[in-house]
């Protein structure tokens, strides 16, 4: 055991030299400076407490999208669909914000309301792909991958069409709402404790739910074999369902935070990508929920930090992206040659 | 074109499943191939197909030897071979597949495909549309579509695999006629079977592989007794029968059960199981047993017919509903529907158990696990994740994983792949249920394990059922016989289709 566990650390470590080696490549081939593009990274994103701030506001959706794959990796489905159900939980929520923000009641309720039918869209959304997965026979990536455009379409539909702005509707998205219906946040910033504290408990409560409960076993167990699971009494079905509601709830939960604690309003790409790269998390972290909330920062300092570099070197952001993608190419496939030697030893 | 194999091995792992096999085949015959489920028939005839490659050996077409890679390659050859399960493509029409897999133009020459395919059908008198589609074919259409085919692309050995089964009685007579056309025509036809009838009907010489090696040949007319001597092995001793104390109320009762798949109907089974009792189920792989057996553990809905399980009519609810009323069901495949693998002994006994509280309580999971562990003396730890173990150790994390007390245990093959001694210590626990009033039924294809363990017999054959024997008054050769299709009476319901 104990010289696996090394063995594991060096293929790991191997990945990331590998995913660090072809990124400087990219660098250089670009023709940056690729020390000194490192270094903007890392002031980019740690270089002051706003960048700090920033990387905290890009951290809560990306945890609450990882905590919601986790689940529905557990019960073994690729639920590619969770960007999708983010913004349906954005849609909701900007659409009980809208119909109950010129009435009289309290502001705090308003905000709570429009949150909890944020989760209930995601779910709902989820739900769709859960049973065309179920009751249909239709591959849950098929299915999600269809959903989500359908969500896009539904947004630019919304944003220009009965929910447009005064005047001319832009993809600047709707209107914003009063600044009373916003999420509270820190002086000068959007950072929402409520935002990031919500976030963080949900992922603590996946990683036990995972780890020490009986539903979080049946789910591993569905996921592993369900016709395993099956026999030995797990109505599995049932736990897919499940899965796809909690993670729907989740990223509906991320979608609500958008609107309320940083755009206050619903534009067009409001998932941002957040759901696409809670599945780069999930699957860097081999789906252990204990190593999600590091890895997730490191993703969203990675995401703040690039931002200089198109400011310094005229380099996309998106190059953030490229070492994030790298890096988990490279540590799945260093999970394959582990494998692979391990066998041969 | 003749066929001569010479001295073919081939090993899976451990498993020999061709001894030095020797075969001579002269074109214009009808070689029967007859041996029991495993005697290494299927493997033979896919190194001759070119579906899987010898690990030594030569085979001789017309005296020339030929190395053979792939079913293309044999096709190439003139060799093709028609599957057990036809290999073709529903969602596409007769003539698509009939011209798949020809090799050459890039255009696919439908007209003249469509000529050549009405020419060879009249000529076996098969009807067939070419324009229908494969979905709405019967097997034995599907397979009148493959012999077509398969002649087309010039084969001129045909090899069959269990033909006969799933196909109707005037199809077959169809089918022996094409069978009996193609030797005419100086084609060379293996065909493969467990069926005695048929093969007695149809071929004009016969060999018998067991165990992997050829061990003996046969030429019409044929004594039964001594083909069923040679597939089972001869006189194999029986041990003591260990009659457990049955008596009292039915704990199981089967009213005129009823249950199909595509291929198969089992008809109007009826059977009073008494607390205690085991009942072995023979046959041949797929003649209706494992249909039977998951209806019974409602995991295939029944057509027709009353399941009561202590005095409850279960009858068309779902396998949990029976799994609560103290059933259960152990799959052959331990590892593919059984146990989860990636999941630890620990795991698995957690979920097996019924849970109370929200939060699982490990340290008793973990203890609960040593005692199971030590109970039914597994190999392992209870770290130890499922598929680290060996089959025995496998199987019987199986039996551990069971509730007490039970009322009716069903399995499939139950020590399949395990040594002796590991079945005699299964076997012990199965008897210990017994005692507490579990009855089980179990499916196994070792005649032997059947006659030592079961109180009452059941055997299969292409969906017939025959009435529970006891297995006091059966033998080997008995056994042996109505597996094969033999010495059944007239009366017997159910049929195939």
């Amino acid at each position: 055991m104990k010289k696996n566990t090394w063995i594991n650390l060096g293929f790991q470590a191997g990945a990331l030299v590998l995913a660090l080696l072809i990124t400087t490549l990219i660098l250089v081939a670009v023709g940056a400076p690729p020390f000194k593009a490192y270094a903007s990274i890392l002031s980019g994103a740690f270089g002051s407490i706003n960048n700090v701030e920033n990387i905290l506001i890009t951290w809560s959706p990306l945890l609450l999208t990882t905590a919601g794959v986790l689940i529905t990796f557990s019960a073994g489905l690729w639920n590619i669909g969770i960007e999708g159900q983010m913004t349906l939980g954005a849609i909701f929520t900007t659409g009980i914000l809208r119909l109950l923000q010129n009435t009289q009641l309290p502001p705090a309720l308003i905000i709570i309301l429009g949150i909890l039918a944020g989760i209930i869209g995601g779910a709902l959304w989820a739900a769709l792909a859960g049973a065309l997965k179920t009751f249909g026979g239709v591959n849950e990536i098929f299915g999600g991958l269809g959903l989500n455009f359908v969500s896009t379409a539904l947004t630019i539909y919304l944003v220009f069409g009965p929910w447009k702005r005064p005047g001319v509707g832009s993809m600047s998205g709707t209107q914003p709402f009063d600044q009373k219906l916003w999420l509270p946040t820190l002086p000068h910033t959007e950072l929402s404790l409520w935002a990031l504290g919500s976030s963080l408990l949900v992922i603590v409560a996946v990683y036990f739910l995972l780890r020490g409960t009986h539903i979080g076993l049946r789910l591993k167990a569905v996921g592993k074999n369900s016709k395993a699971a099956f026999l030995m009494g797990v109505p599995t079905w049932q736990y897919s369902m499940f899965a796809f509601l909690l993670c729907g709830a989740f990223a509906g939960l991320s979608g609500a935070i958008q609107v309320t604690s940083v755009y206050h309003r619903l534009l067009p790409n409001i998932s941002n990508g957040y759901g696409f790269l809670g599945l780069l998390v999930a699957m860097l972290i081999n789906y252990q929920a204990l190593w999600a909330a590091p890895i997730a920062f490191f993703f969203a300092a990675l995401n703040i930090g690039s931002v200089q570099l198109q400011i310094q070197y005229q380099l996309d952001s998106s190059f953030a992206g490229v070492l994030q993608d790298l890096l988990v190419l490279l540590v799945l496939l260093g999970e394959g040659a582990r494998q692979r030697f391990l066998r041969k030893v | 074109m003749n066929v001569e194999l010479r001295d073919i091995h081939k090993t899976f792992g451990a498993v020999h499943a061709n001894v030095g096999i020797n075969l001579k085949v002269p074109a214009g015959t009808i070689q029967g191939i007859l041996g029991e489920n495993g005697a290494g028939k299927s493997t033979l005839m896919k190194i001759l197909s070119g579906f899987i490659r010898a690990d030594g050996g030569e085979i001789l077409l017309d005296d020339r030897p030929v190395v053979i890679h792939s079913p293309a390659d044999a096709i190439q050859h003139g060799v093709g071979m028609l599957h057990q399960d036809p290999l073709d493509f529903p969602p596409m029409r007769v003539i698509d597949n009939f011209i798949l897999g020809r090799k050459g133009s890039l255009l696919t020459g439908h007209a003249e495909a469509s000529r050549d395919f009405k020419h060879l059908a009249e000529q076996f008198s098969f009807s067939i549309d070419p324009d229908a589609y494969i979905d709405a074919l019967t097997v034995g259409e599907r397979q009148q579509l493959e012999i077509l085919r398969l002649i087309w692309l010039g084969a001129s050995v045909l090899i069959f695999d269990e033909p006969t089964t799933g196909i109707s009685a005037a199809q077959k007579v169809k089918l022996f006629a094409a069978l009996r056309l193609l030797a005419e025509q100086g084609k060379t036809v293996l065909f493969v079977s467990h069926k005695l009838e048929d093969v007695e009907g149809l071929c004009s010489r016969v060999v018998v592989l067991r165990q992997g090696s050829l061990v003996g040949e046969a030429r019409a007319p044929y004594s039964t007794k001594k083909l069923v001597e040679l597939m089972f092995g001869k006189t194999i001793s029986v041990g003591e029968r260990n009659p457990c104390g049955g008596g009292g109320a039915a704990s199981l009762s089967l009213r005129n059960l009823s249950v199909e798949n595509y291929r198969l109907k089992v008809q109007n089974v009826s059977l009073d199981v008494c607390c205690g009792e085991v009942i072995g189920l023979a046959g041949m792989e797929g003649s209706g047993q494992g249909l039977f057996l998951r209806s019974v553990a409602g995991l295939v809905r029944t057509v027709g017919g009353r399941i009561i399980l202590d005095n409850k009519d279960l009858t068309g609810r779902s396998y949990h509903v029976f799994k609560r009323h103290a059933a259960a069901f152990l799959p052959a495949a331990r590892l593919e529907e059984g146990l989860v693998a990636g999941m630890s002994l620990t795991e698995h006994i957690v979920l097996a158990e019924e849970a109370h509280e929200f939060f699982i309580n490990w340290e008793k999971g973990k203890e609960l696990a040593q005692n199971r562990i030590a109970d039914f003396n597994i190999h392992g730890t209870p770290a130890n994740t499922v598929e680290s173990l060996s089959g025995g150790n496998q199987q019987r994390a199986l039996l551990a994983l069971l509730r007490v007390p039970l009322s009716l245990l069903l399995l499939e093959h139950p020590t399949r792949g395990l040594d002796i001694e590991s079945t005699i210590y299964i076997w012990s626990k199965l008897k210990e249920r017994c005692r507490q009033g579990t009855c089980i039924l179990f499916i196994s294809s070792d005649l032997e394990e059947i006659l030592q363990y079961s109180d009452r017999v059941l055997v299969f054959f292409s969906g017939k059922v025959t009435q529970p024997l006891e297995a006091d008054t059966l033998t080997i050769e008995k056994l042996g016989e109505l597996i094969g299709g033999k010495g059944w009476p007239e009366s017997t319901s159910g049929k195939s289709t």
